[in-house]
């Protein structure tokens, strides 16, 4: 039975408590306060009014923090209530604390400020000349600068026969979770801050809870909840509602709840980041041999994880493709836009976005059809990467997932029906092809470890955290269904704790698919240590060694057959007064980069994917519709093949909106689409079938033999697409998202 | 002034009628499986029943349920038993983060209550009006063309 899922009784019932659904006694509500400015100097808050509107607690602002009044992931530049300067118009100027949430909202238009207007900095070509700085302590505008050096560009040039110069721009895109941003916190009777947050990082949470109080992390409990959707989106300003209702709760004294409405979410959550892409690509008889690529992303008014989501671009800026000469820069700029962090595929959809299109336009010009020219010049087995990396320690799968998409969309058969502009009624058809290779976890981004905790009680049921988080995609479940498997037991003897920042130690965000890959990692080191310790008890009452013990079947079998049930076998544990429990850690495989040149072994195991979508246009409706779409993921080893696919289709489906339809339009640094009636995500009845292929290559870098699923799925489709509207309308779409006023643009 | 919430009749407060319906199921009645995603009735999330039409809840009063039938997510299973919709959400894999869950079974089953053998096209018509960001919708769509058995 692999259809089942540890949080699904309470999903489909209701039953399941998000942190908007908890009420404490005696809780207070929270609202922010916002100032409507852009870019300004903060003269001056008056409260005064509002502290006297009715209900209302506290209004607390910046010099309320008994902390440290900037925090961050990397550069600790956010103000968590802004103090000196308003940077963007998501900054929050005060928080007001009231009986009712009603009373809350009443207070704050009472709130006055007077503010010194800046010029605002809107675009990256106007923050790169430092004219004006987001960030005065700051001497510059940049906030990072990644470079990928390798060969010699001007040599590789002067040897290509084509040289191909190109421009592609994405835009910023908005995660659209379906539950706004919400916290829960009280102050426990032990002085420890709880906080219930709607959150994807507990511990990067907590981080922030201590930072903005001024406590250690032992003081504040961050506690695992369900959380309505998180897609990378739900880690700083998730956190940063954490700490702020923290705070609430802590000066106030009472539990306190905010919950956002999607307008607030909207205007102050980050974003995808936007890229503008200047692409030059040189072949050498037919083989991509040099490229030159100046990418610029606009970082918005705060670091957040710019640095890092801008560096996997290095690794995936020249595609699955072996480029003996690369020289590329990526920047991140300050503006005074909404800032950009995490978002599913983290870096690697603006590239992909661009170099799969250019290897098409790469192809076409020696008359090469895609395939052909994408296997000419494919990374392989041993193949070195862009940043200097020796493909040898798992196996490179392009050739078998282009393989299997190619003949799963029948493809080949499809490209000669294109209709490249023409065809006999309004109706165009085209079929577009992307593929990736993607580094698995954080790669070189930093510290990548987590753990896992198996607490066996005497009547052997069993307790088990692992220190990565439940976002919605099911990895407590894939863990159990690790566990369930490894100790030969039904799911049903297995209860996933709710874990907290207290129960198990920080395992890094779940973030970068690492989820299944780092988690069942620590998970497996944990079963075999439990192991070690259940065999050595069990070992001579089953008359064998304790290493020749399976478990399968609830039972402990001896190689001659003799056996135990594990309920029989945890009792003997109790009267040999030894613990059934285990803590088991993963250290992800040494990684390396050095960021001069750009180079080193940048991911310790890579995923490979293919995608294909068909698409149709009417030229007389207007109407683009996509009519299938093919997904093949090389992802190590299927733990659990219904959310596998679940995550497929959930992320393709995010891929195509960004491709199509999300557009989230900034006038003058205000945010004009601020809920779904204007930021329009993909609906039920607009989407085709999406046809999911799995190839299982189990890797060897990890114990568990998984890889990841959840951005691969999303960071090929947009090229796809756009090399399908290419075949049907034989125009070439060079910015997101490709929207049908555009296309049909002459 | 009564309305019949999840099958029991419950008496309606005069000051209670001009409560958005929303806000008054989520925290009157403490039923919070009707979820908040939009608040401007586009996303779904906080969609009921009312004589078993979907409703968005947060674009209508208590008075709108004055005499009539609400149904909530609380009110599909009984007796602590999933219905056959549910269990079918369940054996496909249609619940990930299950913010829209709630409101997605509620609207399929209206549907299938209305049409016991819906094709796929109806079936994804039906729930256009019900958002979900993670999952793509597909699985969902198989599990309430497999649940059309358990309507006939």
């Amino acid at each position: 039975m692999m259809n089942w899922r540890n949080d699904g009784v309470a999903k489909v019932t209701g039953k399941a408590k998000y942190a908007d659904d908890i009420k404490l006694f005696d809780m207070l509500h929270c609202v922010p306060v916002y100032s409507n400015q852009i870019h300004a100097e903060i003269v001056e808050i008056n409260t005064d009014s509002a502290q006297k509107s009715s209900g209302v607690v506290k209004v607390i602002t910046a010099k309320d923090i008994p902390g440290v009044k900037k925090f961050g992931q990397i550069r600790k530049d956010y103000a968590l209530l802004a103090d000196d300067k308003i940077r963007y118009e998501g900054d929050v100027i005060a928080l007001i604390v009231a009986d009712t949430l009603e009373n809350a909202l009443q207070a704050v238009a009472k709130v006055s400020a007077k503010y010194k207007k800046l010029p605002s900095v809107l675009t990256t070509e106007e923050a790169s000349k430092d004219k004006i700085l987001i960030h005065d302590v700051y001497d510059s505008n940049l906030i990072n600068h990644h470079k990928v050096r390798k060969g010699d560009i001007v040599k590789g040039f002067a040897e290509c026969d084509i040289i191909l110069e190109d421009f592609y721009e994405t835009n910023f895109v908005e995660h659209g979770y379906l539950e706004p941003e919400s916290a829960v916190c009280q102050v426990r009777d032990d002085g420890v801050i709880e906080v219930y947050g709607s959150m994807q990082h507990p511990f990067s949470s907590r981080r922030f809870t201590a930072a903005l109080l001024g406590k250690k992390l032992s003081e504040i409990e961050v506690i695992t909840i369900p959380m309505g959707g998180g897609f990378g989106g739900k880690d700083d300003t998730a956190a940063i509602v954490c700490a702020r209702t923290a705070l609430a709760a802590w000066l106030c004294n009472k539990p306190v709840k905010m919950t956002y409405t999607r307008e607030w979410s909207i205007k102050e959550s980050y974003k995808r980041h936007p890229y503008k892409m200047n692409y030059k690509i040189g072949l050498k008889k037919g083989k991509i041999h040099a490229l030159e690529a100046n990418i610029v992303a606009d970082g918005g008014a705060y670091t957040s994880v710019s640095p890092w989501v801008t560096w996997r671009s290095t690794v995936q800026c020249g595609g699955p493709y072996i480029i003996p000469h690369v020289y590329t820069d990526v920047k991140a700029f300050y503006t005074n836009n909404v800032y950009t962090g995490a978002f599913r595929g983290f870096g690697s959809p603006q590239v992909n976005f661009a170099i799969e299109q250019i290897v098409e336009v790469l192809a076409e010009k020696i008359g090469l059809d895609p395939i052909t020219f994408r296997k000419n010049n494919m990374l392989r087995q041993d193949s070195i990467t862009v940043s200097q990396q020796k493909l040898d320690n798992h196996i490179v799968s392009l050739d078998q997932v282009l393989d299997k998409v190619i003949k799963e969309s029948n493809y080949s058969d499809k490209l000669t029906k294109c209709s490249y502009g023409k065809s006999d009624d309004s109706k165009l058809y085209g079929i577009g092809l992307a593929m990736s290779y993607r580094g698995c976890s954080l790669g070189a981004e930093g510290k990548d470890f987590t753990s896992a905790i198996i607490n066996v009680q005497f009547d052997g049921s069993i307790l088990l955290e692992v220190s990565i988080h439940e976002n919605g995609q099911g990895s407590e479940t894939a863990m159990i269904n690790i566990l369930a498997k490894e100790l030969g037991l039904p799911f049903s003897k297995i209860r996933y704790r709710r874990s907290s920042t207290s129960s198990i130690p920080d395992g890094g965000t779940t973030v970068a698919s690492r989820g299944t890959l780092m988690g069942g990692g620590a998970l497996m080191d944990a079963i075999a240590k439990l192991k070690l310790i259940i065999n050595k008890v069990i070992a001579p009452k089953l008359s064998c060694k304790p290493n020749e013990i399976i478990y399968q079947n609830n039972l402990l079998i001896s190689p001659s057959e003799k056996s135990v049930t594990w309920e029989e076998a945890m009792s003997i544990m109790y009267q040999n007064c030894t613990y059934p429990y285990a803590f088991g850690s993963f250290e992800a495989p040494p990684v390396t980069w050095d960021e001069e040149c750009g180079a080193g072994k940048a991911y310790f195991t890579y995923v490979y994917s293919a995608q294909v979508a068909e698409i149709e246009i009417d030229m007389k409706t207007k109407k683009l519709k996509v009519l299938d779409i093919y997904a093949v993921h090389d992802i190590g080893k299927a733990i659990n093949k219904g959310l596998l696919s679940g995550q497929i289709y959930g992320g393709v489906v995010q891929g195509l909106g960004m491709a199509l339809k999300e557009n989230l339009i900034i006038e003058d640094g205000h945010i004009v689409t601020d809920n779904f009636h204007k930021y329009r995500i993909y609906r039920a009845n607009e989407l085709p079938r999406i046809h999911d292929f799995v190839i299982e290559n189990p890797d060897p870098n990890t114990p568990s033999g998984a890889k990841g699923i959840g951005e691969p799925a999303l960071e090929i489709i947009s090229p796809a697409i756009a090399n399908a509207i290419y075949r049907a309308t034989g125009r070439r779409m060079k910015k997101l998202p490709m929207l049908m006023e555009d296309i049909c643009k002459q | 002034m009564q309305a019949i919430i999840n099958r029991k009749e419950i008496k309606i407060k005069k000051c209670d009628l001009d409560k958005q319906l929303l806000t008054f199921i989520r925290e009157d009645l403490n039923l919070t499986g009707t979820k908040n995603g939009c608040n401007i009735g586009v996303c779904g999330a906080c969609t009921v029943l009312i004589n078993n039409e979907p409703q968005r809840s947060c674009k209508l009063k208590v008075s709108d349920i004055i005499d009539k039938e609400l149904l909530t997510i609380e009110g599909m299973s009984e007796n602590n038993d999933l219905h056959p919709l549910q269990k079918s959400f369940l054996d496909h894999d249609a619940v990930q983060c299950g913010f829209c869950t709630p409101g997605m079974v509620l609207t399929a089953h209206a549907l299938l209550l209305k049409n016991n053998n819906p094709t796929e096209a109806e079936v994804r018509d039906a729930i256009k009006i019900n958002l979900c960001r993670c999952t793509g919708y597909q699985q969902i769509v198989d599990s309430i063309i497999s649940a059309k058995r358990f309507y006939k």
